[in-house]
């Protein structure tokens, strides 16, 4: 009877049409409060219980499309004074008083830590935190630091290409990143010329930002060298000059395609090869799926970002629209960078600011120094995020957050005062090598009481920073959804934490205990 | 079994016997090795100190052939100048910013390892520390480092604070990978005071959440049983550096022990305007190093400690156009420590003999290196870890 109902061709259509039904409907459904939570959380920093609320009744598709339509390309915040000059601060010279020469690394560090402040306030209050995301993932791919750069207006500048791009085309962005001033002077382009080629740009253009290792021999990497001769940036307005003087017009072999290549030509030959989509998705796979990239997808989405002529949103929405996305076993599975934990906590408890000064101070202090990379390959990112010492970095910090009853500034940002110091030394090269001020001269030990002293300074900033906070746990608890303290501490969790939480929160009304078990849970660390 | 697997199972014991609160029993199921009761006899209770170089120091400025007019002639603006180095032989001497290193290498205790490197280098920053930090071959892709794998087969003693230390730096190094207990540290009164907001529980769920719940029960451990008493009368340098040896010195001085202590100085890569950076960075060392010697000295502990300096890579034997060079081969790196049999081991790189991209060929693979450290300094047995038999070199006293 069965085998006959199931072999007429009407029963068959009919079940084949459910199945169809039901799986549309599937799509088609809100997708609720846990989906909308794990998007949100995924793709920008800890969502609010209002946002999450926005997209809850949405289709999972409708969701990814609204996020990838309203993204913005520019911050809304008003940028740091010192960036909106068009004329760069001239360099002072060798011969300069070294008054002068101080001042003007006095003058930087104060610039690099005003940018800092400026972007990690723009990521607590943007509108759009999905383009702060891709901004600091473009960062931490195009790397380049203040700690080499040393002119804070050219990372601004760089800041601002990497936004207008992020979710743009890869191809454009390529290509921009690459003349980009700061990126120029990073990587040596600028001090790469015909007959004395500087490989590092073309090394790290292969391995790092397209091909990924294996995919090109040291041959290619001499060739392109000679290619990218001549890039230049000019030293008064920090703008990208091509000096015909200094390129090599000769015959060059990249990956071969010969002929009178240039650099353009060059990343031009990198976009062709298939090796450069897959090593750019499986990148944004780690950031936004998974710590394990599934080959065939990863082929896949691979071949449909670059048939799109690389637009990142076709990545971005197939990633976002994949099964392994919203599989139940890849939730909770990613570790939250320094900077997603210190700005997701700041948005998820509602805690308004005066500065972020405090908050890039204390993410340097956890492992990530923005605009101050620990190298050209960036934050390795990952389970490497934690380890003993960042672990307690980020527990002393919500622990403080929300009880703001430690006074003592405890939280001395290693990173940062070390990137601070070779800024400042760096000045002090210049002397010993014309020879002009004997070697005493040099003295680590005057760097490195300027780095201590910097040091107690960002930690007096942090814990002013900390102290003029207000979160009132009782309030904030209040807020949530639920009649009884159970419900509202249920959603709370559900809110806060990826995954169920590995230890009972306390028991008792205390609201600030509650709150605080919860940001102490080990599962708070994961997205 | 995949690596994911075989985390799971090795971060799950040492949480579960802490649960217990017998540590000590533990030892049933994986013999603690080599603990050795007296100092003389290889073990545990003697010490490894890592200095790493970071961004692959120029061995040739380091130590400099200042005889070889080859050397004058690769680098006419960087050269040190013949009557600047610290000679230590007719032919070699040391960079003058190592000047304090001198009275080390006149008591012998300071090997010059020269001419280190390892067959068809790899010049990525990225792909050599790896090369070096999990010592693979060129061409293989290992996850752990070498400590780590040396540890899981022949583990310390149960009872020590942990495996190693890593301070001042979050990379993990030759102690990458979840097998080993690996603190990583600024200072350790910081340390003490913030673990107290840890608690233990049971090792469990997706990788990313075992990883979290391994690293707290390592700080629960390590806080029992570290302290940071000790009040040395030596001075140590100002700077993130003269800290990180200050930490390393107090870890050191805890009986409950650890084997290992990494330490690390940055911004060796130096492609521009090298001779200022360098300096500053190489008296930084020095300073360090002899402040540590000074503190081992008081501790007692000057022949349980052996020193030993790494970097990525050296730097190519000619300048560039900016004051700088670029990445290289085989390199200069030092060993220290009291039972250290002073001298210079391996061989000069022959300048006249550079590779097509202009780099000297090696002379003592760095495997031999680490073979020293875990044969003859712990007395264990270096094949596993190193995937295969590495000649020690004999830098340590018989």
């Amino acid at each position: 009877m069965l085998a006959r109902i199931l072999t007429c061709p009407r029963t068959l259509a009919f079940i084949a049409l459910t199945a169809t039904t039901m799986l549309a409907h599937a799509a088609a459904a809100p997708m609720g409060y846990a989906d909308a939570r794990h998007l949100l959380a995924r793709t920008g920093f800890g969502p609010t219980d209002a946002e999450v609320n926005v997209y809850a009744p949405m289709t999972r598709g409708d969701a990814v499309a609204r996020l990838l339509r309203e993204a913005r390309t520019s911050a809304i915040t008003p940028p740091p004074a010192f960036a909106t000059a068009t004329v760069l601060p001239r360099r002072p010279g060798r011969d300069a008083p070294v008054e002068e020469r101080k001042a003007y690394v006095q003058e930087q560090v104060r610039y690099g830590l005003e940018l800092r402040a400026w972007w990690v306030g723009e990521m607590v209050v943007t509108p759009s935190p999905l383009t702060e995301r891709m901004a600091l993932f473009w960062h931490n791919h195009f790397v380049s630091s203040q700690q080499k750069v040393k002119i804070a207006q050219l990372m601004y500048g760089q800041n601002l290409t990497l936004r207008a791009n992020a979710l743009g085309n890869f191809g454009a962005l390529l290509h921009a990143a690459s003349k980009d001033p700061a990126m120029l002077v990073y990587l040596d382009s600028a001090q790469n010329r015909k007959g004395q080629p500087n490989e590092n740009f073309a090394r790290e253009v292969m391995e790092l930002f397209t091909l990924g290792e294996g995919h090109y021999t040291e041959q290619d990497i001499k060739e392109a060298a000679r290619a990218v001769t001549g890039w230049s940036l000019n030293r008064d307005t920090g703008e990208y000059l091509f000096r015909p003087g200094l390129h090599d017009f000769g015959n060059k072999t990249v990956l071969g395609r010969s002929g009178n290549l240039d650099g353009d030509a060059v990343l031009d030959i990198l976009l062709a090869q298939p090796a450069t989509a897959e090593y750019v998705t499986t990148k944004l796979w780690r950031e936004f799926v998974s710590p394990d990239p599934d080959p065939q997808e990863i082929r896949r989405i691979a071949q449909l970002f670059r048939g799109s002529n690389y637009d990142i949103k076709v990545a971005l929405r197939t990633l976002l629209m994949s099964d392994a996305f919203w599989a139940p076993a890849n939730r909770g599975t990613l570790v939250k960078s320094p900077v997603e934990f210190v700005v997701g906590t700041l948005r998820q408890l509602e805690i308004s600011l005066a500065s972020g000064l405090p908050f890039a101070i204390v993410s340097a202090g956890m492992g990530q120094n923005l605009f101050s990379p620990p190298n050209v390959k960036g934050w390795p990112g990952g389970n490497v995020w934690i380890d003993t010492n960042t672990l307690l970095a980020r527990k002393q910090f919500v622990d403080r957050l929300v009880r703001a009853d430690e006074t003592s500034p405890q939280m001395i940002p290693v990173a940062m005062a070390q990137t601070l110091r070779r800024q400042a030394s760096a000045r002090s090269e210049q002397p010993l090598l014309a020879g002009a001020v004997p070697k005493q001269a040099l003295a680590p030990q005057g760097a490195a009481n300027d780095d201590t002293a910097r040091s107690q300074r960002l930690a007096r900033e942090v814990d002013r920073g900390m102290r003029n906070l207000h979160f009132d746990a009782t309030v904030w608890l209040a807020a949530r959804v639920g009649t009884t303290t159970d419900d509202k501490e249920r959603s709370a969790q559900a809110l806060l934490l990826a995954l169920a939480p590995q230890s009972p929160p306390p028991s008792g009304d205390d609201a600030l205990a509650f709150i605080r078990a919860t940001l102490q849970d080990p599962v708070y660390q994961l997205k | 079994m995949n690596r994911r697997k075989f985390l799971n199972v090795a971060a799950a014991l040492p949480a579960a016997t802490m649960l217990h609160g017998t540590i000590a029993s533990f030892g049933t199921a994986q013999v603690a090795w080599a603990a050795a009761p007296a100092a003389t006899k290889p073990g545990y209770d003697r010490v490894l100190v890592l200095v790493e170089l970071k961004g692959g120091n120029d061995g040739l400025n380091t130590l400099v052939p200042y005889a070889d007019p080859a050397y004058f002639a690769l680098r006419p603006k960087i050269a040190v100048k013949r009557d600047e180095v610290v000679q230590l032989t007719d032919r070699a001497g040391l960079h003058p910013a190592l000047a304090p290193l001198a009275g080390l290498w006149r008591d012998s205790q300071l090997a010059v390892l020269q001419g280190v490197g390892y067959p068809e280098p790899n010049l990525s920053h990225f792909r050599s520390i790896e090369i070096w930090d999990t010592a693979s071959k060129n061409t293989e892709y290992l996850q752990d480092g070498w400590l780590t794998r040396s540890f899981a087969a022949q583990p310390t003693p149960r009872a020590f604070a942990a495996d190693g230390v890593i301070i001042g730096s979050s990379d993990l190094g030759p102690l990458a990978g979840g097998g080993t207990r690996a603190i990583a540290l600024a200072n350790t009164e910081q340390f003490l005071r913030r673990a107290k907001l840890v608690q233990t529980t049971p090792i469990a769920g997706n990788p990313a959440l075992a990883h979290v719940l391994k690293v707290e029960a390592d700080i629960v451990q390590a806080a029992a049983r570290l302290d940071a008493r000790y009040n040395f009368k030596t001075e140590f340098p100002a700077g993130n550096f003269g800290s990180a040896i200050h930490t390393a010195c107090q870890v050191i001085a805890n009986p409950s022990g650890v084997a290992v202590v990494r330490v690390t100085l940055s911004g060796f890569d130096t492609h521009t305007n090298q001779t200022g950076t360098q300096a500053r960075l190489l008296k930084e060392v020095a300073a360090g190093l002899v402040a540590l010697k000074g503190a081992l000295d008081e501790l007692g502990k000057w022949n349980d400690v052996v020193v030993l300096t790494y970097a990525e890579f050296g730097r190519r034997p000619r300048e560039n156009i900016s004051g700088g060079t670029d990445h290289g081969t085989a390199n200069v790196q030092f060993a220290l420590g009291g039972r250290v049999a002073g001298g210079i081991y391996g061989a000069a790189p022959d300048l006249g003999r550079l590779s097509v991209d202009g780099n000297p060929a090696y002379a003592l693979d760095f495997r031999g290196l680490y073979a020293t450290v875990l044969d003859q300094w712990w007395g264990g047995d270096s094949r596993s870890a190193l995937g295969g038999r590495f000649a020690p070199v004999p830098f340590l006293k018989a």
